[in-house]
């Protein structure tokens, strides 16, 4: 059976064309799919399970996918719910809903996908072997499992079915594939499998498969051969090379596409312009495959302190290698005979802003600088040691000479305090697959009726 | 590496860009814009020297040359994980430029 998923957008809390979104809802669509979230902005959002985005872009944007959604009376299905899919995230926007339901006077039925993973299941996974490392995988035993803030699983497509099929008019997902949401509804339809991973690869990126990619809104039509996908707003258009040029995104492999339950592979696939804004895509194909389910895991790597100086005068600019080296020499000297830490106990690096800050060793451009930014980073065992560290090496920071026999030089320092705590560094810690009989065995589903309390 | 722009990648293709592609990869695309100028990349620009641009084992970097595109893509498992301590460029966004500055042999 076709199937309409309209995209409104790549990711909530970025924005959307208004317009193309009412032409989307006009243009009867069978659910309305958005992904909420993504590795890319680092581990932080895992680590601490929190949003990445503005609580009040949001319930901005997310009032009007609600509209949207009451309009169109189809299910709204949001993805990877606050960033990084935890559970507290899940609650988040669940509080966001129930505020908005309220305010829009609207009655919904909210379904939660809930894809947090307790820390012993997956060590107990671990030890049964079934926990499997990707490529190239950090080192992970049960104590490193245990030791993590956050753990989620990636749901697929099979997961979000099971919350579609409770009948809820907006369905939460904790951690899914990016693809999932969109590519749930065609497979329970019978859609064609590969079309469908394909179509939802495509499109789960919003606009950014067109000529506009800042507009946000697109639409895919599903169907037993293939999938047509079309941007909505007027301003832009999808080519056979912006849709193709797509699964190039973020993808190691632009080919090959695994999710839970098998593999999507594009190689066959031919593109093919309809007109000059839609692009029909057929011979992709889905290779079945053994039921695994990615994991996410974030934990604790120290508590950093970071202190910011600024090199002005030419012979410091010159020699700011130098000095660094000569500085991290005297300051190791200095942490030791004070607070009795070795190197080893903490870490403390300083970057050159201007000289290779970006790339590190592999700078190969040796430019004439007119300032040089000294970025200190100090990371340790506790935040006390961080800072303290950080106040310890702040004065020398700002006076240390080059040269014994010169007046001893100043610095610019942009803020006071010259040190700021940053608080944990997170790390990603997990890239492995947990293999599962049952789909669900590894997720959560509870359902909410907000609006409806008086009638329970 | 030249002093001038002149032989450089960027004066051949028409983008290159790179990204995280997950937690522990990053992907380097490299848009030449036309089938002259993928023929040029594809052919000139040896796996070899990528490697030895980003510092990193040649059987570890992957590359695909997709004509359809008139793109050369590389993708490499990250030195340090994002977001780690030792990590300077969060999105693998600053990567580009070392390939978009390289000279063509």
């Amino acid at each position: 059976m076709p199937t309409r998923v309209l995209v409104p957008s790549g990711v909530l809390g970025l924005g959307f064309d208004r317009e193309a979104l009412a032409r989307g809802v006009a243009a009867k669509p069978d659910i309305i799919a958005i992904d909420g979230g993504s590795t890319d902005s680092g581990p932080f959002s895992l680590g601490g399970g929190v949003s990445k985005y503005s609580r009040a872009a949001t319930k901005s944007e997310w009032r009007q996918l609600m509209q949207a959604r009451a309009q169109a009376g189809v299910p709204l299905v949001l993805g990877t719910a606050g960033t990084c899919g935890t559970d507290a995230t899940v609650e988040w926007m669940a509080e966001i809903t129930r505020e908005l339901a309220a305010e829009l006077g609207q009655s919904v039925k909210v379904a939660k996908l809930y894809s947090s993973q307790p820390k012993e299941r997956i060590a107990e996974a671990l030890r049964a072997g079934r926990v499997t490392p990707l490529t190239p995988a950090p080192e992970v035993d049960a104590g490193r499992v245990l030791e993590m803030t956050n753990i989620v699983a990636l749901a697929g497509a099979e997961q979000v079915q099971a919350a579609l099929a409770t009948g809820a008019d907006i369905v939460l997902c904790g951690r899914t594939t990016d693809t999932a949401t969109i590519a749930a509804l065609p497979l329970a339809r019978g859609d064609h499998a590969g079309g469908a991973w394909h179509g939802a690869k495509i499109a789960e990126c919003g606009a950014l498969c067109s000529t506009n990619p800042t507009s946000g809104v697109i639409m895919v039509d599903f169907d037993e051969t293939g999938f047509t996908v079309e941007p909505l707003a007027g301003s832009a258009c999808c080519t056979p090379h912006s849709v193709s040029a797509h699964m190039l995104y973020e993808n190691a492999d632009p080919f090959l596409l695994y999710e839970p339950g098998g593999c999507l592979d594009v190689r066959g696939a031919q593109y093919r312009a309809l007109d000059e804004r839609r692009v029909r895509v057929e011979g992709s194909r889905w290779i079945p495959g053994p039921y695994t389910v990615k994991l996410e895991g974030a934990r604790v790597a120290g508590y950093q302190t970071t202190i910011l100086a600024v090199l002005r005068n030419a012979h410091y600019v010159k020699h700011a290698r130098e000095w660094v080296a000569k500085l991290t020499a005297f300051l190791e000297g200095e942490i030791d005979t004070r607070m009795g830490l070795k190197p080893g106990d903490y870490h403390m690096d300083f970057r050159l802003i201007g000289v290779d800050s970006a790339l590190g060793a592999v700078e190969n451009r040796n430019g004439d600088p007119v300032e040089v930014g000294v970025l200190g980073i100090v990371t340790a065992q506790t935040q006390e040691t961080a800072a303290e560290i950080g106040k310890l090496i702040n004065p020398f920071v700002l006076h240390y000479p080059l040269t014994e026999d010169e007046e001893l030089p100043t610095f610019a320092f942009p803020y006071s305090p010259a040190t700021t705590d940053r608080g944990e560094l997170f790390e990603f810690a997990l890239n492995h697959v947990l293999a599962l009989d049952d789909p669900m065995a590894a997720f959560r589903l509870e359902l909410e009726e907000i609006g409806h309390a008086e009638f329970v | 590496m030249p002093n001038s722009s002149e032989g450089r990648l960027s004066e051949k293709v028409l983008k290159v860009r790179s990204k995280n592609a997950g937690p522990f990869w990053v992907t380097i695309d490299v848009f030449c814009g036309s089938s002259e100028a993928f023929g040029e990349v594809s052919t000139t620009l040896k796996t070899e020297r990528v490697a030895q641009l980003y510092d990193v084992p040649l059987e570890t970097l992957k590359r695909f040359d997709i004509p359809e595109l008139n793109v050369v893509k590389f993708s490499l498992p990250r030195p340090v994980v994002q977001g780690s301590r030792e990590d300077r460029d969060m999105h693998g966004a600053g990567w580009a430029v070392l390939l978009e500055e390289a000279a063509l042999d």
